[in-house]
C-alpha cells in the first residue's frame, strides 16, 4: 500500500496509562528507535510514587512524553501533538496537555463501566460518546481486545497476554512515524531471553499493532520527520542518571582511582546504584548500606584509604548525611556527594521534580562548612558534571555536590559522547613516602591553591590523624587556638572560593550583552530557557540566556557580566533559592519566576514572564 | 589488591614505643582508658604488622579520643559512625590492619544500627568497644548499658531504660567474635587482643572499663580482689567452666539451663562440667546470657575471654572475588566501549 508522507519538523507524543500498562517501556523503547532513526528528542517520564497505584485511577497514571524532530530539540514539549491513552483516567489527567487539533489514540477497552468509575467519570459523561473531544482527531481501538486476537493461539494466559497490549501501541505509533520495528524486536530478544513464550508473544503482538495501523485506514498518510541536522560524531542515547553514573566510572578511570560508591536506595537516585553495579569490571565498588548516614560515611572510610569515593541520594538522604559532610569538608578529602532532587519538603513528591535542595547544598552544615556545588543542564550533561564533580574533589580535596533532579536523571536526549582520550585529565598526587630523617610530616599545610595532601594509609613516614575536631593549621593536631580557628574556617572558605580561577568562565548561551533582558537559569531549566529564547528570536526578540553551572563558587566573571544587563529573570522549579544567592552576591535587583509543581517549566511560561518584564 | 598484609621486614624491630603519639593524653586521671591504651601499644609490635599498615578508627566520646595517642594512621569520626567509616576503609583498602575504638554510648546508642550491621558483614577488624556504662564525655548521663533505676544528672529519680546486654546483642547480629575484656586485667586483655586480630572476620570486643568520675566502680564485682573470683568466669576453650575464690564452684548445662555446681561435695567433679567451646553457637548464647548482677544471691558469674569464634567469609572477600570473576566475564575494562554503549551510530 502506498501512502502519502507528511512531513513534520517536530512532534510531541504523550503515552499514557495505568502504571501496570507498561507505558515507560513503551516510552523508552520509541525513544531508543527515534534517537537510531537520528531524530534530536527529549523526554519527560512522569510515573507515580506507588510501585501498583489503585488500578484505573488517576493517581496510578503513567506518563511517558517524548519530543522529538528534525530541528533541535531542547525540552520534552510543552504540549503534546499525539496523545495516546489506555484508559479513562489517562484521558481525563492528561487531556489538558493536548494541543487544539490534536490526535488521540484511544484504548476503548478502557473506557468500560468500571474504569470511568475509577477515573471518577460518570457513564453518561463518557468522553468517548459525549462529544468533548470534538476539538480533536479521536481514533479509537479495542486494544486490549485486538492483542487478544492476535495472541489466538498463544499458550499463555490472559493476564499475560494483555501485559503484551503495550508492544501492540508501539507498533501502531512506530508504523506511524514510518519506522522500522528492529530495534524493539533486539531488545525483546534480550529481555525475554530466558521466556520463549513471551517474548513470542511481545512479538507477535508488535507486529500486529504495526500492521494493523498500516491497514486500518485510520490514518490517509503516515508522518515523516526526518533525521535532525546534527554535529558530526558519535552519538547514543542516553538517561541523566546513566550519564552521571558513566561520568563517575570515566573519572575514576581516568585519575587511575578505583571507584567506590557507597548509598542507600532513594528515588530517583537509585539508578545511579543500579547502572555502576553493571560495570563491576571497572574494579567500581558499590556497596548497598544500611542507611543513607553510613553510605556517605563508607565512602568517607574509602576515601581516607585513597579510592575515588562518592555517595548519592535525593533531598530527605542528603539531611541525613549533613553531619558526615562536615566532617568530609573537615577533614578535606576527596568525596563526591550526587543530590537527585525531588520534590520536597520532607519526603514531599519523591517521583517528581524540583530545584529545592540548592540551599540545602550551598548552606545545609553546622559550622563554617563551605562545599563546591556544581548542577547538570539536562540528562548527557549529567556526565560532563560528574566528571567535573569528581576532578575538582579531587584536585581541591574536598567533598562537591553535584545536583540533578529527577527531570533530568529520568530523562534521555542524544548524546556526541566524547573518546576517553579526550576527557580532561586528572591529576592524583598522594603524599609521598618518608624516611626517619625527614622533618615532621605536616599533613595540613597547604600549597599555592590552598589545597592539602592526600596521604593515604600504607604510607611509610607520613601516619597522621585526622577527625572533626578543629585542627592546627599544620600539625592537624587537635586545637583549640582562638587565632588558628578562624584561620582555619578563612583557608578553607579560600581553597573553595580558589576553585573559581580552575572552572570555565560564565558565557551566554544566546544573546549578547546588549540583549535587553538576560533570563539566568540554573540546572535543569536550561532545555525550557533555550526553547523560549530560540523562538523568542524567530520573532524578532533578542534575549540573552545564560545558565550557570558552578554555583559555588560561581564563575568569576558572572558579576560582571550580571552588571551589563538593565532586567535579569531567574526561572526557578523553587520558591527562589539561586536568586537570594544572586542577589546577596552581586546586589543585582534580578526577578523571580518560580514554579512549584512537581514538573518542568513549560516554555510558553517563561515566555509569558520574558515578555511581561519586556512591557515594564 | 591483596586482601592480607604485607609482612616487613623492619616489622620486627619495633616497640611500644614507636605506637606512641606525640599528643598529651587527656583521659582524666585514673581512668581505665590508660590501661587499655598501654595494652593495645603494646600489643602492637607483636601483630607483624608495619606502623603505617594499622589504622585506628573511633567515633565519639571519651574513648573515641584514642586514635589521636597511637602513632599509627587513625581518624576520630563523628558519633556513632566508625563503624561504616571502617567498612568503607576495609573494603577500599582490605590489606590494612583496621582497629575500630568506641564505646557504649558511641556504639550502642546513636551508632547501634551500624554496628549491627558490620558484625553481619564481617569485614575483617577489630572493634574495641569500651563499656563504662555512662556517658563521661558529656559529664555523666545514664547511657544505653546503665542499670535500671540508674540515678545520673539526666535521671535523677533513677534509669527506667532497661539496658542492653551488648554480648546477646552481638550474638543476634551474627557475630563471628565474641569476646570479654577488663581494663583491670592487663594480661587476660592482651591475649584476647592478639585473638581479635588473628580472627578473620569482624572481632567485638567488650572492655569493661572504670569511669572513676561519674560511675566509679561499676564493675567493682569483678575488679574487687575479694569478690572477683567469686563473680567472674575466664574462658578457655576446651576446659571446663570453673569459679571461684578457690576454684571451688563450677557450671553445668541442666538442658538449656545453666547451674551452678560446688566442687567441694563430692557430688560433683571438674570431669562432670561444661566445657567451654568457643565455636558452639549455641553454648555461646547460653554464656553471653551470664548477666546476672553479681551482688545478688546464687549469681551466675560473668564470663570473661572469647565467648564465640566463627569462619565466615569476610565481605571484601566476597567483594574482590566478584570484581575479579566480573573482569573474567567482561574482559578488560575498555572505557570507549562503556561510553559507546550498544545503541550508537555515527553523524557524518
Amino acid at each position: 500500500m502506498t501512502q502519502v508522507q507528511q512531513k513534520l519538523e517536530q512532534v510531541t507524543v504523550l503515552f499514557a496509562g495505568d502504571s501496570g500498562d507498561g507505558i515507560q517501556l513503551t516510552g523508552t523503547q520509541f525513544t531508543t528507535n527515534t534517537a537510531l532513526f537520528g531524530n534530536d528528542l527529549s523526554t519527560f517520564p512522569d510515573f507515580p510514587a506507588e510501585i501498583r497505584a489503585p488500578l484505573g485511577t488517576i493517581a496510578g497514571v503513567s506518563g511517558f512524553q517524548i519530543h522529538f524532530g528534525s530541528v533541535d530539540i531542547y525540552s520534552p514539549g510543552d504540549r503534546c501533538d499525539v496523545l495516546v491513552v489506555m484508559n479513562a483516567a489517562a484521558l481525563k489527567k492528561n487531556i489538558s496537555r493536548l494541543k487544539e487539533r490534536g490526535t488521540i489514540i484511544v484504548n476503548t477497552s478502557g473506557f468500560d463501566k468500571r474504569n470511568l468509575r475509577l477515573a471518577g467519570i460518570k457513564e453518561v459523561e463518557n468522553p468517548l460518546n459525549n462529544h468533548s473531544l470534538e476539538g480533536f482527531k479521536v481514533h479509537e481501538f479495542d486494544i486490549t481486545k485486538l492483542t487478544r486476537e492476535s495472541l489466538k493461539d498463544s499458550k499463555l494466559g490472559t493476564k499475560d497476554r494483555d501485559r503484551s497490549k503495550n508492544m501492540f501501541v508501539l507498533g501502531f505509533v512506530y508504523w506511524m512515524y514510518n519506522r522500522k520495528i528492529d530495534s524493539s524486536i533486539d531488545f525483546l530478544k534480550a529481555k525475554f531471553a530466558a521466556k520463549p513464550e513471551i517474548l513470542d508473544a511481545n512479538i507477535t503482538v508488535l507486529k500486529a499493532g504495526y500492521h494493523f495501523a498500516d491497514t486500518c485506514e485510520t490514518f490517509s498518510n503516515r508522518f515523516e520527520v526526518k533525521p535532525t541536522k546534527m554535529a558530526t560524531g558519535s552519538y547514543r542515547n542516553i538517561i541523566g542518571n546513566q550519564a552521571t553514573a558513566l561520568g563517575l566510572i570515566a573519572a575514576a578511570h581516568k585519575s587511575k582511582l578505583d571507584l567506590f560508591y557507597g548509598g542507600y536506595p532513594i528515588t530517583p537516585a537509585s539508578d545511579i546504584l543500579h547502572e555502576l553495579a553493571k560495570h563491576k569490571n571497572f574494579g567500581i565498588k558499590t556497596f548497598q548500606a544500611e542507611d543513607e548516614i553510613a553510605g556517605i560515611c563508607a565512602a568517607i572510610g574509602a576515601s581516607f584509604g585513597g579510592d575515588l569515593a562518592v555517595t548519592a541520594s535525593s533531598g530527605p538522604g542528603i539531611a541525613l548525611k549533613g553531619e558526615a559532610l562536615g566532617l568530609a569538608m573537615m577533614l578535606e578529602i576527596p568525596l563526591v556527594v550526587v543530590n537527585v532532587q525531588r520534590g520536597g519538603p520532607s519526603t514531599g513528591l519523591p517521583t517528581k521534580t524540583e530545584q529545592a535542595d540548592l540551599m540545602q547544598a550551598v548552606y545545609g552544615r553546622n559550622g563554617e562548612a563551605p562545599i563546591p556545588v556544581i548542577a547538570a543542564t539536562s540528562p548527557s550533561d549529567c556526565f560532563t558534571m560528574a566528571y567535573e564533580a569528581c576532578r575538582i574533589a579531587i584536585e581541591f580535596m574536598t567533598p562537591v555536590f553535584f545536583l540533578s533532579d529527577g527531570y533530568i536523571a529520568n530523562g534521555a536526549e542524544p548524546w556526541r559522547y566524547p573518546k576517553a582520550s579526550d576527557l580532561k585529565e586528572i591529576n592524583v598526587q598522594f603524599a609521598k613516602e618518608r624516611s626517619q630523617d625527614d622533618p615532621a610530616y605536616l599533613p595540613y599545610k597547604r600549597n599555592e591553591k590552598f589545597v592539602r595532601e592526600w596521604a593515604i594509609p600504607g604510607t611509610k613516614g607520613v601516619e597522621h590523624r585526622l577527625g572533626g575536631l578543629e585542627k592546627d593549621k599544620e600539625t592537624g593536631n587537635v586545637s583549640y587556638e582562638p587565632e588558628n580557628h578562624e584561620y582555619m574556617v578563612k583557608v578553607r572558605a579560600q581553597k573553595i572560593a580558589e576553585i573559581a580561577n580552575h572552572i570555565p568562565e560564565q558565557d551566554l548561551d544566546n544573546g549578547t550583552e546588549k540583549s535587553k533582558l538576560l533570563v539566568l537559569g540554573w540546572g535543569s531549566t536550561y532545555g525550557s530557557i533555550k526553547t523560549v529564547v530560540k523562538e523568542l528570536a524567530t520573532e524578532g526578540i533578542d534575549i540573552a540566556h545564560a545558565q550557570i553551572k558552578y554555583i559555588q563558587p560561581m564563575p568569576r566573571n558572572l558579576g560582571d557580566l550580571l552588571s551589563k544587563f538593565d532586567k535579569i529573570l531567574i526561572p526557578e522549579m523553587n520558591n527562589g533559592q539561586l536568586i537570594t544567592l544572586i542577589r546577596d552576591q552581586y546586589l543585582v535587583d534580578a526577578k523571580p519566576l518560580n514554579k512549584i509543581k512537581g514538573v518542568p517549566f513549560e516554555a510558553r511560561e517563561i515566555k509569558e514572564a520574558i515578555l511581561n518584564m519586556l512591557k515594564n | 589488591m591483596a586482601l592480607e598484609k604485607d609482612i616487613k621486614e623492619e616489622v620486627q624491630k619495633l616497640t611500644a614505643k614507636d605506637f606512641v603519639s606525640d599528643q598529651d593524653i587527656r583521659w582524666c586521671p585514673g581512668c581505665g582508658d590508660y590501661s587499655i591504651l598501654k595494652q593495645v601499644q603494646s600489643v602492637m609490635p607483636e601483630l607483624g604488622i608495619a606502623k603505617e599498615d594499622i589504622v585506628f578508627i573511633s567515633g565519639i566520646g571519651c574513648s573515641s579520643r584514642f586514635p589521636y595517642y597511637m602513632n599509627t594512621y587513625g581518624m576520630h569520626s563523628i558519633h556513632g559512625r566508625a563503624t561504616a567509616i571502617a567498612s568503607g576503609l576495609k573494603a577500599a583498602r582490605p590489606e590494612l590492619s583496621v582497629w575500630l575504638v568506641t564505646g557504649d554510648g558511641d556504639s550502642l546508642s546513636i551508632g547501634g544500627n551500624h554496628l549491627i550491621h558490620l558484625l553481619r558483614r564481617n569485614f575483617d577488624l577489630n572493634i574495641l568497644l569500651f563499656n563504662n556504662q555512662i556517658y563521661g564525655l558529656t559529664k555523666g548521663q545514664y547511657s544505653p548499658t546503665s542499670e535500671v533505676g540508674k540515678k545520673t544528672k539526666s535521671t535523677p529519680l533513677g534509669s527506667i531504660d532497661h539496658p542492653f546486654n551488648p554480648l546477646a546483642l552481638c550474638m543476634g547480629a551474627e557475630s563471628t567474635f565474641v569476646a570479654r575484656a577488663l581494663d583491670r586485667e592487663p594480661k587476660h586483655m592482651r591475649e584476647i587482643l592478639l585473638r581479635a586480630e588473628q580472627h578473620k572476620g569482624t572481632s567485638l570486643v567488650e572492655i569493661y572499663q572504670n569511669c572513676n568520675i561519674f560511675n566509679d566502680g561499676a564493675f567493682g564485682g569483678f575488679t574487687d580482689k575479694q569478690l572477683k573470683k567469686d563473680n567472674s568466669l575466664y574462658l578457655k576453650h576446651g576446659e571446663p567452666l570453673v569459679f571461684g575464690a578457690k576454684e571451688d564452684k563450677g557450671l553445668i548445662l541442666d538442658g538449656f539451663e545453666p547451674k551452678i555446681v560446688d566442687l567441694t561435695t563430692g557430688e560433683y567433679t571438674v570431669s562432670d562440667l561444661w566445657i567451654h567451646d568457643e565455636k558452639c553457637r549455641n553454648k555461646a548464647n547460653i554464656l553471653t546470657r551470664f548477666f546476672d548482677d553479681p551482688s545478688k544471691e546464687n549469681a551466675l558469674p560473668r564470663p570473661f575471654g572469647i565467648f564465640y569464634q566463627e569462619d565466615r567469609f569476610r565481605y571484601e572477600e566476597a567483594l574482590y572475588e566478584q570484581l575479579e570473576t566480573h573482569k573474567q566475564q567482561k574482559g578488560i575494562p575498555d572505557l570507549n566501549k562503556l561510553l559507546a554503549g550498544t545503541n550508537s551510530w555515527e553523524v557524518e
